[in-house]
């Protein structure tokens, strides 16, 4: 456990590595450095999980110090790294994907000319991003948070040849900057108030000198969820996320799916004794979540972009997280980031693998009719969507439930989250189901050329799928809830990291209502998401040739959500447009002339200066001499006069 | 004895005529012997002052001067001859090529 610091510095080291040499190498050589230092990470995260598991559950608290960072005066940060039961999670969860996802890519980028590149920002990306989970302070977790934000830039623009691609890399990061901005204003706040960066500091004295639900703590809250919104992708931030499917598609696994979007709900976890102490906060948070869960979900509806579906899944999921940090249940958050992780990184995964086969065909109305010939990617695929949809006995099931049955009885909750729950539930099972009939069943829809080269993928990337499959499968048993006869093991795990915010917020734990109702709400979930698979079954698989049709049926409606509310050309215009004429005018009225107009006009009254004074230079020697005599006659006379 | 003043007016006088030499005269050499004027003028008030104030200051100031006059003659005359095989004069106004 002492080892911790190595996690993220393996690789970091990779990346060094890679990244000055990676040209000389072979591919053999780059593959295995960037994954090898992944696994190096995974198993010394095992080998810290385990060793936290040996402790007592109140004393599962290790930090680690490897330097002092910036000493000075009252401010002090270091880089110092901290395991707990809810860092542990997400290390494992954040170097086991991240390795099969970099296993994956070694046949996914097989034959891409930026092969040394793209491993080099890959294992970038996993330091900066286990240097934010590790973390003991917020300072050196901004810098992991920011280091994820620069690897999404450079992954989503790793095509660079692309305008859309480099354009959609732009957007995301400008879009995070208002988050982040957010949450750099937040870390300030706690700074100044509370006089420190440091966690368990910061955690520790929060309550004592701060006032619970004051506007302190609630607007410090409100802010470092800014950052959160930016980086989850939340409403009204979370525009940039879809954009970001221009990157190749293990990126979209890895960063826009597994890891780097949850980072947001991982901070609010983090800061779960704030938020306790923000009720208003709290319910913002549940709100957006809810919102964006939602809205996000009925975009996913009618997409055609296989990849876009997932991304507007993704933001809905990650709605679902915020949703149960919002009622307080960040366990439950926690929970279903860490399934969604599996599932979410095995579809894009999934989905990468049909793309790959199908030549980069990516809109689902040419494919079709693919189950036959890419067996194993169905199959995998199938387990994830009956994961994400919430089927009984995949982990999706128990992790959304768990929200849903949160949503519904804790303090912070209400009915109406539930059914908005439930609906973005329905809603979830509908459009990952179309995805399934349209690319696997029914007629095939693409020409003889794919068809020639339409094969399964080959085992370096089939391999992951499965292993991330039973992972879809097992993951949610570790936290099978008291109802279901489980022992709720994951929530008691994490419990020592929200103990404090709940004995803050008075949540008393396994109080609420009887099992019966949570029966009764578990059975209505699962009867509504079987209803919309079998909607979808109707439409996308036994009435094909009249899917579109049906589709269209919905008139303006459809419109409306096919285009995404119209928000991004929303943006366009109130935002981005006057920022850009603003720009503009600035530019050529006040850059052009007001600011090079001082610089040029002094210059020009220097020229124009030494243009009537060079007059004087004659080359005449004589004269010369005459003005020194002058010269000399004035000092002397003056000396003698002023005497 | 001659007083001091003597000597310094005859200095003064030798001063101003090799000053206006140097501004009045178009002929280099004429210019170059007036600067020595100048020089010697410079010599003859260091040396008055020296036997006035009996220090010997003076005289080593003197002996400097004329060192350095030695000098000057040396290069300056090489100057001069190397300047008239170039122009075929020593007129110092048609020397005007450094100007604006």
């Amino acid at each position: 456990m002492e080892l911790i610091w190595l996690i993220p510095l393996v690789p970091l080291a990779g990346f060094l590595l890679n990244g000055l040499l990676g040209k000389s190498f072979s591919k053999p050589v780059i593959n295995t450095i960037a994954c090898g230092s992944v696994a190096v990470s995974f198993l010394l995260s095992l080998n810290a999980f385990f060793g936290l598991l040996r402790l007592a559950p109140e004393s599962r608290s290790v930090e680690y110090i490897l330097f002092s960072w910036i000493p000075s005066g009252s401010f002090n940060a270091d880089v110092g790294f901290l395991l707990d039961p809810l860092s542990a999670v997400m290390i494992l969860v954040v170097s086991g994907v991240g390795l099969l996802i970099h296993i994956y890519s070694v046949g996914y980028m097989a034959h891409d000319e930026g092969y040394s590149r793209f491993f080099t920002y890959l294992n970038l990306f996993m330091a900066s991003m286990l240097i934010l989970v590790l973390a003991n302070n917020f300072v050196l977790m901004y810098v992991g948070w920011e280091g994820v934000g620069l690897c999404s830039y450079l992954l989503i623009g790793f095509w660079y040849e692309k305008r859309s691609a480099t354009d959609a890399g732009k957007k995301a990061f400008i879009v995070n900057r208002i988050g982040d901005f957010g949450f750099a204003l937040g870390i300030m706040l706690l700074f100044w108030t509370i006089g420190s960066v440091h966690f368990s500091t910061v955690f520790d004295l929060a309550p004592q000198q701060l006032a619970y639900g004051g506007g302190i703590v609630t607007a410090a809250t409100l802010l470092l969820f800014l950052g959160a919104v930016g980086k989850s992708a939340q409403v009204p931030l979370y525009v940039w996320l879809p954009d970001a499917m221009e990157g190749p598609t293990p990126v979209s696994a890895l960063i826009h799916a597994a890891t780097m979007v949850t980072a947001g709900v991982y901070m609010v976890a983090r800061c779960n004794v704030l938020y306790m102490m923000a009720p208003t906060t709290l319910l913002v948070v549940a709100i957006v979540g809810m919102f964006t869960a939602f809205y996000a979900a009925t975009i996913g509806l009618f997409q055609n972009d296989i990849k876009r579906v997932l991304a507007y899944s993704t933001i809905s999921q990650l709605g679902y997280m915020f949703v149960a940090c919002g009622v307080a249940a960040f366990g439950a958050g926690i929970f279903h980031l860490m399934t969604h992780a599996f599932f979410k990184a095995l579809l894009f995964l999934g989905a990468g693998s049909v793309i790959h086969a199908m030549s980069g065909e990516q809109d689902m109305r040419r494919m079709g009719g693919l189950k036959s010939k890419l067996p194993v990617t169905y199959t995998t695929m199938l387990i994830a969507t009956l994961a994400i949809s919430g089927i009984p006995l995949f982990s999706g099931f128990f992790s959304k439930d768990e929200i849903l049955w949160q949503a519904f009885s804790s303090p912070f909750g209400s009915p109406l989250l539930w059914v908005v729950g439930l609906l973005t539930a329905g809603l979830t099972a509908f459009y990952m189901f179309r995805l399934i009939y349209l690319t696997f069943f029914g007629q095939r829809r693409y020409d003889d050329h794919v068809a020639s080269h339409l094969r399964e993928s080959p085992k370096v990337m089939t391999v992951p799928l499965m292993i991330l499959a039973v992972l879809s499968v097992i993951g949610g048993y570790v936290g099978l809830p008291k109802a279901l006869l489980g022992g709720a093991w994951f929530e008691h795990f994490l419990h020592p990291v929200f103990a404090k915010g709940a004995e803050i917020g008075k949540l008393a734990e396994g109080a609420g209502e009887s099992h019966a109702t949570e029966y009764a709400l578990m059975l209505a979930a699962v009867a509504f998401v079987v209803v919309m698979i079998f909607t979808a079954k109707r439409y996308y698989l036994d009435r094909a040739k009249n899917s579109e049709q049906f589709e269209h049926g919905f008139g303006g409606l459809y419109k409306l959500v096919y285009n995404k509310y119209f928000i991004d050309e929303l943006y366009d215009k109130i935002i981005v447009n006057p920022l850009v004429k603003g720009s503009n005018l600035l530019w050529q009225k006040f850059d052009v002339l007001i600011i090079d107009g001082f610089f040029n006009g002094a210059a020009w009254l220097a020229g124009q200066w030494a243009i009537s004074m060079r007059k004087l230079q004659t080359g005449m020697v004589r004269s010369y001499a005459f003005v020194f005599l002058g010269g000399a006659i004035f000092v002397i006379g003056y000396l003698i006069l002023s005497r | 004895m001659v007083p001091l003043e003597y000597y310094l007016v005859v200095a003064g006088i030798i001063f101003t005529i090799g000053m206006i030499g140097v501004i009045v005269a178009r002929n280099i050499i004429i210019i170059f012997m007036a600067i020595e004027l100048m020089l010697n003028a410079a010599n003859l008030a260091m040396i008055a002052f020296s036997r006035n104030l009996g220090s010997m200051g003076g005289h080593v100031m003197v002996f400097m001067i004329m060192t350095v006059a030695a000098a000057e003659a040396a290069v300056g005359l090489s100057i001069i001859i190397a300047l008239f095989r170039n122009r075929d004069s020593a007129n110092i106004d048609e020397v005007n090529l450094m100007k604006w």
